[in-house]
């Protein structure tokens, strides 16, 4: 079948299976390889993308519900080569290690912060208990977001 | 330079930017948090064909026919091939990390539920899929043998009849310490507890899945294995060994590895399959097995029934620790550990203490369960051996109605007695026990702790303080004890610096997560004076790399953090002689700061290292009998392992009416020896409390009486997420390796090992109320609520 996805602020028109899931759709035909495989159950949120502006999680999504919507990867977190403060704060933070959880959490965070600005410490850690890190204990990515939370709000987050 | 590479070294150029060790940003994250890690997934090659795997439905069952025909006819398969293909071959079989052979493909009969049965070849993912579900397989159901306790019954079915004359279950056994010497120990000792201790199987779980890209060159017969493997050179060689292919045509990359705990240890069959599979059709093969493939078919952990004794007088002395083990090795020995230590450095199991004696016996079974029983950081075993001991000295607290912490404090092995040699043969190299403790306690504030608990008791809460202190022994190791399948656990280290003072660094080791490429920086930094952005890590590529043993029992730094450390001085060495002839001085003349060599007493008189760099490859002579170029490589072959040690404490509350367990706090004193940097140290250990808190509370692989395997998706298998964890508190001492270059011991494991341990005895103290000295992990709710209502509830 044809499908039609906004992809990054980019309108992409492919035909794919019917039956084809939005996260090999992203990684095997787009090539956006950002967005990472963990687990078929929708347990572990590595291959959590956003559609119309909600994270979910793109194993369990298939690629034709998404056609004629809107879905954002962690390829589209950078803008005009501006890093995003939640990717700075992963960095300064180290919110990660191995790195392969890392952009299905920075789209979650991104979706938290963009609907709740100041989180506490709580509120992140329910945001984010839909994923699984098995590196980093998760109380550097707590602080991570954290600390995109309040560079955004001094806004020095946008001079890096 | 690329736009990516002037973002990082900005990026890294921040405010703290030290010269060597120190808090310092990540160089690899960059790429990562941009989505652009190269991950094995990630590897798309021309004309890729995909491979999927079928696996046996049941545990145990002969083979009595497979027809892939179906399969074969699909529109888009390229092969289907099964055990018999490969036997044709003489690649049925292959051998484990344990001198035993596994099955690639099963021939004559399945061992356990996920074992290989049949591969096909497909244009695509999908089909790949769609055409395994079309082989059709008869088996003959066996009975299979699934509690180990059963595994050397009389009548228990022979899973090893692939073995010669093989009639039992029986695996080996093994012994260490001194038993007549122990007994009288015991005999004369004022108490003795006894405790059956399970700690059952888990499994690593890494988020990244195993996988591997094969390619044949079909012109020079050149292959190329983009694989999750933290030992990417010692997979090539026992890929030499065992399909006989030249060991200089196969080159493997270990590309991005995301996160391995273990797991990636080993090889699987799926990585030969691949291999067969780009051979068969010529085109490069791609295989990645989902989560339940992992989760049933790779490398679990632990497995061990143990049953400890410790002896003491009755003011606390502790004279002596034995112990039984029943190991379950599952069906094929899959262990990876040195020869001479089938059950890895189990032996630690004497843990911190000063003892008069010590004995361990094993017994090591099969069971129609998958193969492994070495990952999941456990430094070879040595979490068992803590968790075994760390809960003997709780039971015997309980027994002497004494305080934990009191109790350890009591009995540490002090200061002044290292290098210690345990009574089971291993020279612990240092150590200070007790500032570690007290720093915890104070940390923690443990006496409020237990004022607190007493208040909490009177009024029926279930609050518990958990303690555990544990030593590690990482770093393998001396070559003359340790190998992987013969092959030496020294590794190689190659510096090149350039002419203009930039360097690399190539090492055997592979990161899965840990900061290679930051922390080899900064120890080639902190010896050469060259800043750590100015140095690139290469690793996991071994047509790039020095021949070495690669990533686990927490040897990178130990091992390779040594070699980087030795090899950097061996240039520095060199380049004091040239700058002796830049400076027309002697060698003996000069004196170096970091970065620089300054003639003595003149430091206006100065060369950096740099300069020294450029001369080393510039126009003009050099001293009488220097060659050209500023580098060197060395093998580096440790004396003795490394002795990380810890204390932790953890507070718990449980729900009285829910037996739900929360870990309120949890603090962590760990003393790695010398620290790289801060902030991948800290890290390292909140990962590991994290793997703490899911073993003690939820981790388990479990099998029904068929062997069907119970926890095989994540909604089944329970990992710890945000909600679970506090926020970590940790601390540090620093006691260097006296024996190690820079004094690093080693940090990776450290946390993993100490934490269950901390994590059940805080537990258990908030079940004494109700008369509980013991309870078997997974602390689950309805375990929990079993053992307050005065149920046992084993856990195997």
């Amino acid at each position: 079948m044809q499908v039609s996805i906004n992809v990054n602020g980019k309108q992409v028109h492919e035909e794919i299976e019917d039956r084809m899931l939005l996260v090999h759709f992203l990684r095997d035909q787009l090539l956006l390889r950002g967005t990472h495989w963990g687990c078929d159950t929708s347990n572990c949120g590595t291959c959590v993308v956003w559609l119309d502006g909600e994270p979910v999680k793109s194993c369990t999504v298939l690629t034709a519900m998404a056609d004629g919507h809107e879905v954002r990867t962690v390829e589209g977190l950078e803008q005009d080569g501006k890093l995003d403060p939640v990717q700075q704060g992963f960095m300064e933070c180290h919110g990660l290690q191995c790195g392969f959880c890392t952009p299905g959490m920075m789209m979650t965070a991104r979706a938290l912060l963009d609907r709740n600005p100041d989180p506490s410490e709580s509120e992140i850690r329910e945001a984010i208990s839909g994923q699984i890190c098995r590196c980093t204990g998760y109380a550097t990515i707590v602080r991570s977001i954290r600390w995109a939370a309040v560079h955004e709000a001094s806004s020095e987050g946008a001079t890096l | 330079m690329t736009t990516l590479e002037t973002r990082q070294t900005e990026f890294v150029n921040n405010d703290k930017k030290p010269v060597g060790y120190g808090r310092m940003l990540r160089k690899e994250d960059p790429r990562l948090i941009r989505g652009q890690g190269n991950f094995v997934d990630d590897v798309q090659l021309p004309g890729m064909l995909h491979m999927a795997i079928l696996r046996s439905p049941v545990a145990h069952a002969k083979i009595t026919s497979i027809d892939t025909s179906a399969a074969a006819a699909l529109p888009g398969v390229v092969a289907v091939v099964t055990g018999a293909d490969l036997a044709a071959q003489g690649l049925a079989w292959m051998p484990t990390l344990s001198n035993d052979v596994q099955a690639v493909l099963a021939t004559d009969k399945v061992r356990f539920q996920g074992q290989e049965v049949a591969f096909a070849v497909a244009e695509s993912r999908y089909i790949a899929r769609d055409a395994i579900e079309l082989i059709d397989v008869d088996y003959e159901i066996l009975a299979p043998v699934i509690d180990s306790r059963r595994a050397l019954d009389a009548d228990a079915p022979v899973i090893r009849d692939d073995l010669k004359d093989k009639t039992n279950n029986h695996c080996f056994d093994w012994e260490t310490g001194d038993a007549a010497a122990t007994q009288a120990v015991f005999d004369r000792a004022d108490v003795v507890v006894k405790q059956e201790i399970v700690y059952p199987r888990v499994h690593p779980a890494p988020m990244e899945t195993c996988g591997a890209v094969a390619k044949v060159d079909p012109v020079d017969g050149q292959l190329t294995l983009w694989c999750t493997s933290q030992a990417p050179h010692a997979h090539r060689t026992v890929y030499a060994l065992v399909a006989g292919l030249p060991e200089h045509k196969i080159r493997i990359i270990a590309p991005d590895i995301g996160g391995g705990f273990g797991n990636k240890v080993p090889i699987y069959p799926g990585y030969v399959c691949a291999i067969v599979a780009a051979l068969v059709t010529g085109k490069p093969v791609k295989w990645m097995e989902d989560r339940s493939e992992n989760l049933v078919s790779t490398g679990f952990a632990r497995d061990y029934i143990m049953q400890g004794e410790i002896a003491a007088t009755k003011e606390g002395k502790i004279l002596a620790v034995r112990t039984h083990v029943l190991a379950d090795h599952g069906a094929f020995n899959g262990t990876a550990a040195p020869i001479k230590y089938p059950a890895g450095f189990f032996g630690v199991f004497t843990g911190s203490y000063d003892l008069e004696a010590a004995y361990c016996s094993m017994t090591a079974v099969y069971t129609n369960k998958a193969p492994g029983g070495v990952a999941y950081a456990c430094s070879f075993r040595i979490t068992e051996a803590v968790y075994l001991v760390e809960r003997m000295v709780d039971c015997l607290a309980y027994e002497l109605m004494m305080d934990p912490a009191e109790l350890r404090l009591k009995n540490f092995i002090k200061p002044e007695q290292f290098p210690y040699t345990t009574k089971t043969g291993w020279v612990y190299d240092s150590g200070e026990y007790e500032r570690a403790m007290r720093l915890s306690m104070k940390i923690a504030g443990y006496d409020e702790l237990r004022k607190e608990q007493v208040e909490k008791r009177a009024r029926g809460e279930l609050m518990g303080i958990g303690v555990a202190f544990f030593t590690e022994a990482v770093g393998a190791g001396p070559r003359k004890d340790m190998d992987i399948l013969g092959l030496g656990m020294a590794d190689g280290c190659e510096l090149r610096v350039h002419p203009t003072g930039k360097a690399v660094v190539r090492l055997s080791v592979k990161s899965q997560g840990q900061g290679h490429e930051t922390t080899f920086a900064q120890i080639v930094s902190e010896e050469l004076g060259i800043p750590p952005q100015d140095i690139m890590v290469l690793e996991g590529d071994t047509d790039n790399t020095p021949f070495g043993l690669g990533t686990y029992g927490s040897r990178s730094t130990p091992v390779s953090g040594a070699a980087a450390a030795l090899v950097s001085r061996k240039v520095r060495d060199k380049a004091q002689i040239i700058a002796s002839g830049m400076l027309e001085v002697s060698v003996a003349d000069l004196e170096w700061e970091k970065g620089s060599f300054h003639v003595k007493g003149d430091a206006s008189k100065s060369v950096t290292i740099q300069e020294i760099a450029f001369k080393a490859y510039g126009a003009g002579d050099l001293p009488e009998g220097i060659e050209g170029g500023l580098e060197a490589q060395i093998c580096y072959n440790p004396s003795n392992l490394t002795y990380p040690f810890g204390a932790y404490i953890c507070v718990v509350d449980i729900d009285p009416g829910t037996a739900q367990v929360k870990v309120r706090r949890f603090i962590a004193v760990d003393d790695c020896g010398t620290r790289i940097n801060e902030m991948i140290i800290e890290g390292q250990v909140h990962g590991g409390l994290t793997d703490g808190i899911g073993m003690a509370l939820m981790e388990m692989i479990a099998f029904d009486e068929d062997g069907n395997c119970l926890s095989s998706s994540l909604m089944d298998y329970l990992i710890p997420t945000a909600l679970e964890c506090p926020d970590w508190e940790t601390g540090s001492t620093v006691t260097p390796s006296p024996h190690h270059p820079i004094g690093a011991k080693g940090i990776g494991e450290s946390a993993t090992v100490g934490s269950p341990p901390a994590i059940v005895n805080a537990v258990v103290d908030a079940l004494k109320p109700f008369g509980i000295r013991h309870a078997d992990m997974p602390l689950t709710p309805s375990r929990v609520w079993e053992t307050m209502q005065g149920r046992h509830v084993p856990s195997v």
